[in-house]
């Protein structure tokens, strides 16, 4: 169906060189061409002179080929890889600060020992709970965490590589 | 070689002359003071002096549209740069390929908002293929041999480097050899044809019972014009071109649609209206080329030939594409066609629309009356068509589409992509300086567009270029009144263009010759004039005001809405105004209040 396909959403990695001005133009691109950006991840590499971008898009297939195209045009753009027919492993971190009257503790540890995370800071009304793991992981833990009440929230964005020996 | 010392001026005219760059368009100014000086002492380099940045870029781009190669020009920082923009901007849309170097403040103050100072690789992010603040000496000479070659590689385009005022003063030691063997890993522009696609597109060929040979500006860039004509020659397919695309394939030719798209010619758009193959060379389904694209060419197969891979599937979805160069795709596919194919029914429904729907003209025999076709039309005779053309954006542009004839590639030189007005007067000074004083450049105007970049005259008067001007003037901005006339129900708002300058005193005062023509006899003696005498002419024809270009496909619409010519009764409509209409007339002189007082 096509209503389906258009809210698709794809992982894309970028291999870019570490200069300045790179983020503009990839970003700057993405806007003018009307790509939606979901998240944008930039880090080091162990390259020194690479950056690798992981960047989230929605859109239907014609505009992932179009994404791809455009993004090789740009002279700072090294590779470009979609993870169409290739498995991925892809992770998410959280940093989520919930409040934590005394007695409703144990209940909120639980839930953060379920998703395997970590408690990283605490006070007298609240803790940061740190998640990683898959979007869909992160996206419930928020959700299991709403009633205790979330006070602030910052998540990192995908980042992915594909599985298995091969390298981007 | 050894390394050599010097500033980082002296480093960066190395590199121009090492390009083979024999001229530049510019105007100096603070950030640029120190490479100015070194032009100063240069032997190898023609600086041609404009009167406005933006005028510099359009003639570098005209020299590069007529001689293929890269055009060079030169403003300060800020609003030097900035005045650079829309030339660069209409270099970018229309593939032409131009080094732009821009001034920059001093590298400590860039950022603190210094005097003059504008962010322009950040301004020009999105128009250039790239551009680079340059801050280190040390990186200039190689950065300048990367930037001619981005520029003319793969799909040519516009880049620019800005570099800072200190930068230009810095001692660099460098080896000029060394720093022009350019290896850019994440740059690739020579993508090799595929032989199976080349393959692919032969059977496609083969099948077709209506094919149509739909080319653009690439062919041109690819110099690939003798292949196209091979082609079409071989297979007997017919030829439409785009603006850019216009004289790749003669006119004159038997094979030729002329123009497709908005103001395209009836026939060339029913042939891709009905065509059941569309081999697309050089040319990217421009929204002006396929109005609504879900209706454009709706029962064709599609080839198409492009070195951009990103213009594949872009528009239009292709059957078969090809990306490398155009002339190296057609030296593969030339043997595979077969010339026996037999599409003679096909032709001959071509001929039917062609007889049936020409492309009309009123030359005044009847009532006397001056068309700005009839000019076209008239100039394009007397000179035999052996001159470079230029036009501006607007009617008169579409009219010279239609109605000149182009005989050779980088004939015609037009603001396609941009529709940049003030585009023709420069580009034809900067095409003049190309093609030398032995060929006329005719800069077909309107009285619009002229005035937008009218203080270039002075460079065409003080080089005593060939420079024929011809502004059809019809007291207008004559293609908004035209869709103001047609889907606006005639408000003419802010079009009226009848307090002008006399062009002919304007001519004068800039030291040429000036003629008038309002009248359809004189029209060949105007053109004679401007031809027998050297140097620039500027010629004022006014022409018939309210007329208007057909066809035309009204934007977005498919070939079934095309006009084809202009309706015998046109009903108006009534007007949804609410309010009086304000007139948007200039006052005249009586009428002005003179605040001062």
């Amino acid at each position: 169906m096509a209503t389906a396909i258009a809210a698709q959403t794809h992982t894309i990695t970028v291999l870019v060189d570490n200069r300045p001005g790179v983020l503009a133009r990839v970003s700057g691109l993405f806007a003018r061409r009307g790509y939606n950006i979901e998240s944008l991840t930039v880090s080091i590499t162990d390259n020194p002179n690479m950056s690798r971008m992981t960047i989230v898009v929605a859109g239907d297939a014609d505009t992932l080929e179009q994404i791809t195209k455009q993004l090789h045009k740009l002279i700072d753009v090294h590779k470009v890889f979609d993870y169409l027919d290739t498995p991925m492993l892809e992770r998410e971190l959280v940093l989520l600060k919930v409040q934590s009257e005394p007695e409703r503790r144990a209940e909120i540890l639980q839930l953060v020992e379920i998703f395997r995370g970590k408690v990283v800071d605490i006070a007298d009304r609240a803790m940061v709970i740190e998640v990683t793991g898959g979007g869909d992981k992160i996206d419930s833990f928020e959700k299991q965490m709403e009633p205790f009440g979330i006070r602030e929230l910052v998540r990192t964005g995908r980042i992915a590589m594909m599985r298995g020996s091969r390298t981007v | 070689m050894a390394k050599i010392k010097s500033t980082g001026a002296k480093a960066l005219l190395e590199s121009l002359r090492r390009e083979g760059v024999e001229i530049i368009f510019g105007y100096p100014g603070g950030a640029v003071i120190p490479l100015y000086d070194e032009i100063y002492h240069c032997d190898f380099l023609q600086h041609v002096l404009v009167r406005h940045e933006q005028g510099g870029g359009h003639m570098a781009e005209g020299y590069s549209h007529a001689t293929g190669k890269v055009g060079v020009c030169i403003g300060t920082s800020g609003p030097g740069a900035t005045n650079l923009v829309t030339a660069i901007c209409d270099a970018m849309m229309d593939s032409i390929p131009m080094v732009a170097i821009t001034g920059q403040v001093r590298t400590e103050v860039i950022g603190k908002d210094a005097f003059q100072e504008a962010d322009i690789t950040g301004i020009t992010m999105p128009i250039t293929k790239h551009n680079w603040l340059v801050k280190d000496v040390n990186d200039l000479p190689r950065v300048m041999h990367e930037a001619f070659h981005i520029a003319r590689s793969g799909r040519p385009g516009p880049v620019l480097v800005d570099v800072p005022v200190d930068v230009f003063r810095a001692i660099v030691e460098y080896d000029p050899d060394e720093v022009q063997n350019i290896e850019i890993s994440s740059f690739k522009s020579d993508f090799k044809v595929h032989k199976v696609q080349v393959k692919r597109a032969a059977e496609l060929i083969a099948q077709a019972k209506k094919p149509v040979l739909y080319v653009g500006g690439g062919a041109k860039a690819a110099g690939a014009e003798h292949l196209v004509q091979a082609l079409a020659h071989k297979t007997g397919f017919p030829v439409t071109t785009t603006l850019h695309g216009l004289g790749t394939f003669p006119e004159n030719d038997p094979l030729s649609l002329g123009m497709l798209g908005m103001h395209g010619t009836a026939y060339a758009n029913l042939a891709v209206e009905h065509c059941d193959l569309l081999i697309a060379i050089g040319a990217r389904f421009d929204d002006r080329v396929t109005g609504k694209v879900s209706a454009f060419a709706q029962n064709a197969k599609v080839i198409h030939f492009d070195i951009d891979p990103g213009e594949i599937n872009k528009v239009r979805r292709a059957d078969v594409s090809i990306v490398g160069n155009c002339a190296e795709a057609l030296e593969a596919l030339l043997p595979l066609v077969d010339e026996t194919q037999d599409i003679s029914e096909w032709r001959a429904e071509l001929d039917a629309w062609r007889v049936d729907m020409p492309l009309e003209f009123n030359d005044g025999a009847q009532d006397g009356t001056l068309h700005a076709e009839w000019v076209i039309r008239e100039i394009a005779r007397l000179t035999d068509r052996n001159v470079v053309v230029t036009t501006d954006v607007g009617q008169h542009q579409m009219w010279a589409a239609q109605h000149f004839g182009m005989r050779s590639p980088r004939q015609f030189i037009t603001s396609g992509g941009l529709g940049t007005m003030g585009f023709g007067l420069p580009a034809a000074i900067g095409a003049s300086f190309g093609v030398g004083p032995d060929k006329d450049v005719w800069c077909i105007s309107g009285d619009g567009s002229f005035q937008m970049c009218i203080q270039e005259l002075i460079v065409a008067t003080i080089y005593k270029l060939p420079v024929k001007i011809a502004i059809l003037n019809n007291t207008f901005l004559g293609m908004v009144r035209q869709w103001q006339e047609m889907f606006w129900q005639k408000h003419y708002s802010s079009v009226d263009m009848e307090r002008a300058p006399d062009f002919v005193l304007v001519a004068e005062a800039y030291g040429m010759l000036g003629l008038r023509c309002d009248n359809v006899a004189d029209v060949e003696a105007t053109i004679r004039k401007a031809m027998e005498t050297d140097g620039p002419v500027l010629m004022d024809f006014r022409v018939v005001k309210e007329t208007n270009v057909y066809p035309m496909i009204p934007s977005g619409q498919t070939v079934g809405d095309m006009i084809v010519r202009k309706p015998q009764q046109i009903e108006e409509p009534e007007s949804t105004c609410h309010y009086q209409p304000r007139d948007t007339r200039m006052p005249v002189v009586d009428e002005v209040v003179d605040v001062a007082r």
